[in-house]
């Protein structure tokens, strides 16, 4: 019986994270094309959709590499953009309170954006529900398996597309894309366009540090507008 | 050299996403810390954005003769109108293929 009610759950979890995969198949495939491009390898470009598992990350890991970035920026680059995770793992925190330490392991593996949007919503519904959680276990494995099928399809793909087609260009593109709709907001705008204005001027700085830089410009900057009239709720 | 840095990455990834779920009993961020980590990608992606369409190669800024930006601007465009993830993408690309390949 119990058994049945887990997998339940856990299906649907799958199910409820399958329309938001439409946009994370082209996303990693283009992680894939890119990783092979930049020089990254096969294997290391494959492990990285294993051991990071967050495209916006990896995208920025590949593209401070080939730019020559040591180690401590590419790291800190990829705390910074993985700093909206905080808020998910806080947010999710609440419900996951009972679990043993071996499932908060796993689930926070597990905790993308797009398995963190449709799990929350479900957990909200189901206060009482000891089960929930498999409904993160369903939604986080279903993206987990997408995102490598779509990595190796970028890889196959990769080796075999012809350079003179600049499809790295693409990394800035998928990055325009996953922000375009935040552009619409005053606010978000601002911090945009401080962010990139400071990333040109400080390109420069020792280590590709002008990304750490600006991104700190950005936040401080986006600190300040919540305090002013440009703060909307 | 290339491994550390993956997995030393691969950790401080793992490490945002247990960190709260490990230490929190409830949900305890101010509505105020939550605002300003909803500005991250705003904050973040533009310098990653910025310098791979303004600079060439060499890290110069290049404004006329660059193909790079007119076809991040139609991206943009295109990503407002649509607010399609694949169409922005898409679009940015053809640009570029249309003045490298045929103007």
């Amino acid at each position: 019986m119990f058994v049945k009610i887990k997998s339940k759950i856990f299906f649907l979890g799958c199910k409820d994270v399958i329309p938001l995969l439409i946009p994370v198949v082209p996303f990693g495939i283009i992680f894939g094309v890119v990783g092979i491009e930049s020089g990254l390898g096969a294997t290391i470009t494959f492990l990285m959709s294993i051991i990071i598992f967050a495209g916006s990350s990896q995208l920025a890991f590949t593209q401070l590499f080939t730019s020559g970035a040591t180690a401590p920026v590419i790291v800190s680059s990829v705390a910074i953009v993985n700093s909206r995770h905080f808020l998910y793992s806080a947010v999710i925190a609440q419900y996951l309170t009972k679990l043993k330490l071996f499932w908060k392991i796993i689930l926070s593996y597990f905790l993308t954006d797009q398995a963190f949007i449709v799990s929350q919503k479900y957990f909200k519904q189901q206060p009482k529900n000891n089960l929930r959680h498999y409904h993160l276990l369903g939604s986080g494995f279903t993206l987990w398996f997408i995102w490598q099928l779509s990595t190796i399809t970028g890889i196959v793909v990769g080796e075999v597309i012809p350079k003179e087609l600049n499809l790295a260009f693409a990394v800035p593109l998928t990055f325009i894309s996953l922000i375009i709709v935040d552009m619409k907001k005053l606010d978000h705008l601002i911090v945009a366009i401080t962010s990139g204005i400071f990333a040109v001027i400080f390109f420069n700085l020792p280590l590709r540090t002008y990304i750490i830089v600006a991104a700190a410009a950005g936040i401080l900057l986006a600190y300040g507008l919540t305090h002013t009239k440009l703060y909307r709720k | 050299m290339l491994w550390t840095t993956l997995i030393l990455a691969g950790l401080v990834t793992f490490f945002t996403r247990f960190s709260m779920i490990a230490l929190l009993k409830k949900d305890y961020f101010s509505p105020r810390v939550k605002l300003v980590l909803s500005y991250v990608p705003s904050a973040v992606f533009p310098a990653i954005i910025f310098p791979a369409v303004f600079l060439n190669s060499t890290g110069q800024l290049v404004f006329l003769d660059n193909p790079k930006v007119l076809a991040a601007f139609i991206a943009i465009l295109v990503g407002y109108i649509t607010e399609s993830v694949i169409a922005t993408i898409l679009s940015g690309l053809a640009v570029l293929w249309l003045l490298i390949f045929f103007i």
